[in-house]
């Protein structure tokens, strides 16, 4: 069935083809939608799940916690303030080994308050020992939010799906809505391997000295790491499934491409536009748009950036202050002793939901074929210095 | 043949408290945990935050209770509980009591919010409160669970806590929950058998147990009952029972209260306060002695 639906009505309609069995969730701007729909699909049994509706962000990320630990199937959305509300708790579903999933609405931090998207919410909470999936259309959101549960669930490892403020929650888009028998073939009930329980009685998370919590942190790691190549096949099973293919790294035109633009989110679409807009003009450009950032595809990088001599253009809508692009540091560290002779340049853009525009991507396009190496500077595009 | 006299039980024989735990000698929050259990029994989860019986417990890979225990955050102990609650039930367990375990750190300052969140959606859980009236984990640091005059870490002498206590009854009977409690380690069978009408009461309940603390309050580990009882007989900590915040009950009724002098010699946290300081104590006391007696229809 299709139908045309808003970014975060994709999230909802994820959690509840996927069957999320308790939801726990406080508005914010612009996350709303996603839980109204949520509890009209709750209310009218659509989705038999138990909807908490709690009084924090806090509090909703501590009662995800409290029912992923009862081996329920969890699910909620925030945004930026939301987000940066549960930081204690993202650490603490991730330690605990809980396999809560996510939608997360990329908005800017206050203050002045701001509505409008970037990266620096979920961006901050890169350590915390989460998935990160950032999307760039209403239909990879729906899609992804189910795959994300079959794979923290086989991890143990909580996963966090963010869509940009607006650009996409709030776009309308056409969304093949799969069929409920086949999502439940793809996604059968949660059987966490180890739950709270009344019958077996344990203790979880208790005072653990520094003779065991090394061991668990690296366990935490190593489960992490399988991740990029469970989900690759969890993409392919989907796509077998489904008809559509989720790649870590969604690449166009990089073939032969000598300038590769590297972007996330909305922004990668409008980097494929700017693909073709520069092409006609004689530049051999090309897109890769990180879609899984944490655990960070190492390996698919550095096969898809690969041959010596490429200009790659990182295009962050975030920054870590005192520091760069954090998507440009990350590539820079992937890369590091794997892509000899790549010049890899840091483009800051777009904060506070500042439009990234065709204009921008040929004015970095310009920027990065006549930029020498190494360029430590952050590039800056679209601001009023 | 002389007949043998029998011991009449007033309490569940059942322990669901092993020995082994890490307690300090005296404990009155052991105390409070061993009788609350007896009351539950074993089909009980626990959610506890950070707090004295975050460590008690034992640490990894121990525990000292046979019940299943959440770790949660220190903030978290009802949101965590909303939570498990909703999960055991989705994975067909309707019959475990899920109870938020928190001191009164975790319960009066930095898990009131999710604590007033859950009582106002009336959560299927129930909330012990065992209170030792300051941060007793981290060091004996004032809480606004700490009575007025009292010596902590960050209330020395020359500058002691002068606000009264938080009123956290009259907070959670405007929430009109369905069944709320004061309870005292001192009168076993009374926090036994409130445990036991919390547990047959559906939706929020709330059990505030007053919980002496040698380590804190510089009193003998063997004063522990002895203040849990005059606490109560003093007025200090009247023990009721309320439901949706209107019927009050008194529970224990004082005829001749004691003085409010008595309780403070005991403890070394007092040994600071002039005559009129204690004065001021008893004052208080007797005002809220009154007025909860007014409110318990006399």
């Amino acid at each position: 069935m299709k139908k045309v639906m808003m970014g975060n009505h994709a999230l909802s309609w994820g959690a509840q083809l996927g069957r999320a069995q308790v939801i726990a969730a406080y508005p914010i701007t612009p996350q709303t939608q996603v839980v109204e729909l949520l509890s009209e699909m709750c209310a009218d049994k659509s989705l038999d799940a138990k909807f908490i509706k709690v009084e924090s962000e806090h509090s909703a990320m501590a009662a995800c916690i409290g029912a992923s630990l009862a081996g329920a199937r969890t699910f909620t959305a925030t945004s930026a303030h939301g987000l940066a509300l549960m930081h204690e708790l993202l650490h603490w579903a991730a330690i605990g080994r809980l396999p809560v999933v996510m939608g997360n609405i990329n908005r800017a931090m206050a203050p002045g308050w701001s509505i409008w998207s970037d990266q620096n919410d979920s961006l901050s909470q890169r350590d915390t020992g989460w998935m990160q999936y950032y999307c760039a259309s209403n239909q990879e959101v729906l899609d992804t939010t189910i795959q994300a549960f079959k794979v923290s669930e086989a991890l143990a490892v909580p996963g966090m799906i963010m869509l940009d403020a607006f650009t996409l929650s709030h776009t309308y888009e056409v969304v093949d809505i799969p069929e409920q028998d086949k999502v439940d073939s793809f996604l059968p009930p949660f059987q966490a391997k180890l739950r709270l329980s009344s019958d077996d009685p344990r203790a979880f998370g208790g005072l653990t000295s520094p003779e065991h919590y090394f061991e668990l942190r690296y366990k935490q790691q190593k489960d992490m790491e399988k991740a990029p190549a469970l989900v690759a096949e969890t993409g392919k099973e989907y796509e077998k499934l489904f008809g559509r293919r989720l790649e870590l790294i969604e690449a166009y035109r990089n073939e032969d491409a000598e300038l590769l633009f590297v972007t996330s989110g909305t922004t990668g679409y409008t980097a494929r536009v700017a693909v073709d807009a520069l092409r006609k003009e004689g530049v051999k450009a090309g897109n890769l748009r990180i879609r899984l950032f944490r655990p960070f595809p190492f390996a698919e990088l550095r096969k898809l950036v690969g041959r010596s001599g490429r200009r790659v253009a990182v295009v962050d809508r975030n920054l870590s202050f005192g520091h760069h692009g954090i998507f440009f540091q990350e590539v820079k560290s992937a890369l590091y002793g794997h892509a000899d002779g790549t010049a890899v340049f840091g483009y800051v853009s777009g904060l506070g939901g500042r439009d990234i525009s065709l204009e921008h991507f040929k004015e970095i396009a310009a920027d990065a074929l006549k930029r020498r190496p190494p360029a430590e500077e952050i590039v800056w595009i679209g601001v009023r210095k | 043949m002389k007949k043998e006299k029998t011991m009449k039980l007033t309490l569940p024989v059942e322990e669901y408290m092993n020995p082994g735990h890490l307690a300090c000698q005296g404990c009155g929050a052991t105390l409070a945990m061993r009788f609350v259990l007896k009351g539950l029994g074993p089909k009980t989860a626990l959610c506890i935050p950070a707090c004295c019986w975050a460590v008690i417990d034992g640490p990894f890979p121990y525990s000292s209770l046979e019940v299943s225990i959440f770790h949660c955050a220190f903030e978290t102990a009802a949101s965590s509980a909303s939570g498990l609650k909703a999960g055991l039930e989705m994975v067909g367990d309707k019959d475990t009591t899920v109870v938020g375990w928190a001191g009164d750190g975790g319960t009066f300052d930095i898990g009131l919010q999710a604590l007033s969140g859950a009582a106002e959606r009336n959560e299927d859980i129930i909330y012990v409160c065992y209170d030792n009236e300051a941060y007793m984990n981290t060091g004996i640091q004032r809480s606004s669970a700490t009575p007025y005059g009292a010596w902590t870490t960050t209330t020395p002498v020359k500058h002691f806590k002068n606000r009264p206590k938080k009123d956290i009854n009259a907070i959670m009977a405007a929430h009109r929950i369905p069944y709320q409690a004061t309870a005292s380690i001192g009168y076993p069978e009374d926090l036994v058998k409130k445990v036991k009408k919390a547990k047959e009461t559906k939706g929020t309940r709330f059990l505030h147990v007053y919980a002496p603390c040698p380590a804190g309050w510089k009193s003998r580990p063997e004063d522990t009952v002895k203040l849990g009882r005059l606490a109560v007989q003093t007025g200090l900590f009247p023990l009721f029972e309320m439901e949706y915040g209107e019927k009050c009950k008194l529970s224990i009724k004082v005829k001749e209260r004691k003085p409010v002098a008595d309780y403070v010699k005991l403890q070394g946290r007092f040994r600071h306060l002039k005559p009129e300081e204690i004065q001021i104590m008893q004052e208080e006391v007797d005002k809220r002695w009154e007025r909860i007696v007014a409110q318990c229809g006399g």
